[in-house]
């Protein structure tokens, strides 16, 4: 059966082009770019070309690009440095709807006696920026918050959070995993001192990240125990897989204006044709802005997981904010933060484009979606009433 | 993705018996919108009204909870009404070859619509519902004393569960019956259920007298720590963190709600307490400065 790959946000497929070019550094090219001959120096101008390129996506300076592993490990650093470098602080403000990687290490730091504000969002997940200027204080170390939001979509005012946490003389991280080659980032128009990103989210593979840090802001490193990335990072470089993130990055350069013309078109028609279609379903940060490849869509009365897999039969892969994929029992904090009721979040799909959706998988899912709601409407015991008017 | 067995997903993609039984002679509905699961379970009987004849559901949940209610309805059929009462969740999960543990909930669900039926028809009283949540004190066998706000799940029930499917940790409790899933508040009493049904001490004996090496002591008094005291504190919005053990002094200090909590010096001599008995006789507690 043949995939239709409807759920980016969670990984994406690895962009040929980037694969040829990480392809000669593992059976060939292997040397390690630290050494001092040749063969490890070819390695090394790769790596560099490699920095260059992110650099170029970001707007920001190839000095200013630290390889990491993912990124979980760029917001953790991000995170664990801004503490460390402003000892005296011990405020940290982030938002309730953040990617795990930053919520449950500010819930961590919490426990180790910190003070942490979870900034609420409005229901359509818009940032609540008067409680975040209400909590900001001369104290707070660190605001965290994320670029754009990984189930819906929604796109957070980071450049105008960044400018309020300066002024306070906090530092300002930003999860920019979802956001990075999907909308433009300029680091050098901007405040923003710490930034994350994710290659598998941006077609190149798994296991590579990077964080961005701006010229001249203290850093304390994660990793110790070697000088690679100027002892910013630890640890030998993954240098097959920061050669292919540079590719990626260029390519994602070259592809933002398909990001947010043609695959915007085919989200847009998407949720459109689905919206018209099925009765009682809601868009989760409608009316929001959001980034061009991401629909989050509630169905009442059934629920997620049944979805998926009736979705899954047809080779129709998305995701969902309910409880029952994960295993835990509430549905999505995301959602919840939101105020989306329960009745909705546990029939909440999401689906997520990239480059490669065509035409025809946008059509199957437009086919495919009604009858599947319909099915399992039929089999529930709620909503008859609402569903016969 | 969950690793479903062939027979869920059979009754997932082909469900058995779904819909209404506009006559039934007995219908038991659990869950709700809110729980993310519901059942709705339709009984027909014979003249005599002692065999069951006819079975259907309306399910709102995900795979499992739709393949257990199909299963249950095609267990049913056939069945007396003492026969049907005494199918159990665990039969449910074995007719389907096995549910993943954290699906276990499902068949729970299953075997309380069964009885939420049955009880029904048989004229024993129903408590009123909660309006969002039915999950175990909806049938008057396990009233009992509401141990899970957020699902609505009381003491009866879930010794019934610990004791049927023999569970021993607050983790499987919550993949059987979702209790301590939400806000985690009732953990500690789950714990103390586990106990109760198991029929021990939350803690294994340990020596309390003699000598214990310094390791070993600190290693029992983090294990205490961890096991017995930091979740009750957690549930109330306190913690504390052991600072330091020198001899048999054990010096914690008391974080978020615990710290200037005026009631701390009672906390500290629980904890003193639970160590002294779960430990060594000669510990001391002391609070220091957070």
């Amino acid at each position: 059966m043949k995939e239709i790959y409807l759920d980016n946000n969670a990984t994406t497929k690895v962009d040929e082009a980037v694969f040829e070019e990480m392809r000669p550094y593992f059976c060939e090219l292997y040397g390690n770019p630290s050494s001092m001959h040749f063969f490890g120096g070819q390695v090394q101008g790769k790596v560099t070309e490699a920095r260059k390129r992110v650099a170029d996506l970001l707007g920001a300076t190839p000095d200013e690009i630290i390889f990491t592993a993912c990124g979980t490990e760029s917001d953790n650093a991000a995170i664990r440095s801004a503490l460390e470098v402003l000892p005296d602080r011990r405020h940290i403000i982030t938002s309730r709807v953040e990617h795990p990687a930053v919520l449950t290490q500010c819930r961590n730091l919490r426990q180790k006696g910190y003070r942490v504000t979870e900034v609420g969002v409005d229901n359509v997940g818009r940032l609540d920026m008067e409680e975040y200027k209400r909590a900001i204080d001369d104290d707070t170390a660190i605001v965290s918050f994320m670029w754009a939001n990984n189930e819906t979509g929604v796109i957070f005012p980071v450049e105008e959070a960044a400018a309020i946490a300066k002024a306070r003389g906090a530092l300002f991280h930003t999860d920019a995993v979802q956001a990075v080659g999907k909308v433009p980032i300029n680091m050098a128009a901007s405040q923003i001192d710490l930034l994350a990103l994710s290659g598998h989210k941006l077609h190149a593979p798994k296991g590579i990240g990077a964080l961005y840090l701006r010229r001249g802001t203290p850093f304390r490193p994660l990793l110790v125990g070697g000088h690679q990335e100027q002892s910013r990072r630890a640890g030998t470089e993954n240098a097959a897989a920061i050669i292919a993130l540079g590719k990626a990055c260029q390519l994602a350069g070259q592809h933002m204006q398909t990001e947010n013309s043609t695959v915007k078109a085919k989200r847009d028609r998407l949720q459109d044709a689905l919206m018209r279609a099925i009765p009682h379903a809601r868009i989760n940060g409608d009316g929001a802005e959001r980034l061009p490849n991401t629909t989050s869509i509630a169905f009442e009365f059934v629920e997620g997981e049944a979805i998926l897999l009736l979705l899954s039969e047809l080779g129709i892969c998305a995701s969902s904010g309910s409880a029952c994929t994960s295993g835990s029992l509430e549905p999505s904090h995301v959602l919840r933060a939101m105020g989306v009721p329960f009745t909705c979040a546990h029939g909440s799909i999401r689906f997520s484009l990239s480059r490669y959706t065509t035409d025809a998988e946008i059509d199957a899912v437009i086919q495919a979606m009604p009858r599947i709601i319909a099915r399992l409407r039929e089999m529930s015991p709620f909503g008859r009433e609402h569903l016969k008017g | 993705m969950w690793d479903y067995t062939s027979k869920v997903k059979d009754h997932f993609l082909n469900p058995r018996n779904v819909g209404e039984i506009p006559d039934a002679d007995a219908v038991g509905e659990v869950g709700s919108l809110a729980c993310g699961d519901a059942l709705k379970l339709y009984l027909k009987l014979d003249e005599a009204k002692e065999k069951i004849v006819d079975a259907k559901f309306q399910t709102f949940g995900c795979a499992s909870a739709i393949a257990s209610s199909s299963a249950l309805t095609e267990m049913l059929k056939g069945k007396t009404l003492d026969e049907a009462l005494a199918v159990s969740n665990q039969d449910i999960a074995e007719f389907l070859g096995g549910l993943p543990e954290e699906k276990m909930h499902c068949s729970v669900m299953g075997q309380e619509a069964l009885e939420v039926a049955i009880c029904t028809y048989r004229g024993l009283e129903v408590p009123e519902h909660d309006a969002e949540h039915d999950h175990g004190h909806a049938y008057p066998e396990y009233e009992g004393t509401l141990v899970c706000k957020c699902f609505g799940i009381t003491d009866a029930f879930l010794k019934k569960v610990i004791e049927t499917n023999k569970l021993t940790t607050v983790e499987q409790v919550t993949h059987f019956t979702k209790a301590g899933g939400a806000c985690g508040g009732c953990i500690p009493k789950i714990k103390e259920l586990i106990a109760e049904v198991l029929g021990q001490q939350t803690a294994q004996p340990q020596p309390k007298t003699g000598k214990l090496s310094n390791l070993k002591k600190m290693q029992l008094v983090q294990e205490v720590l961890e096991r017995d005291i930091r979740p009750m504190l957690l549930a109330d919005g306190g913690d504390l963190e052991l600072v330091d053990i020198e001899g048999d002094t054990v010096q914690i200090a008391f974080r978020k709600a615990c710290a200037g909590c005026s009631s701390s010096g009672n906390t500290a001599r629980f904890v003193e307490m639970k160590l002294r008995e779960l430990v060594h006789d000669d510990l001391r507690v002391q609070e220091v400065p957070a």
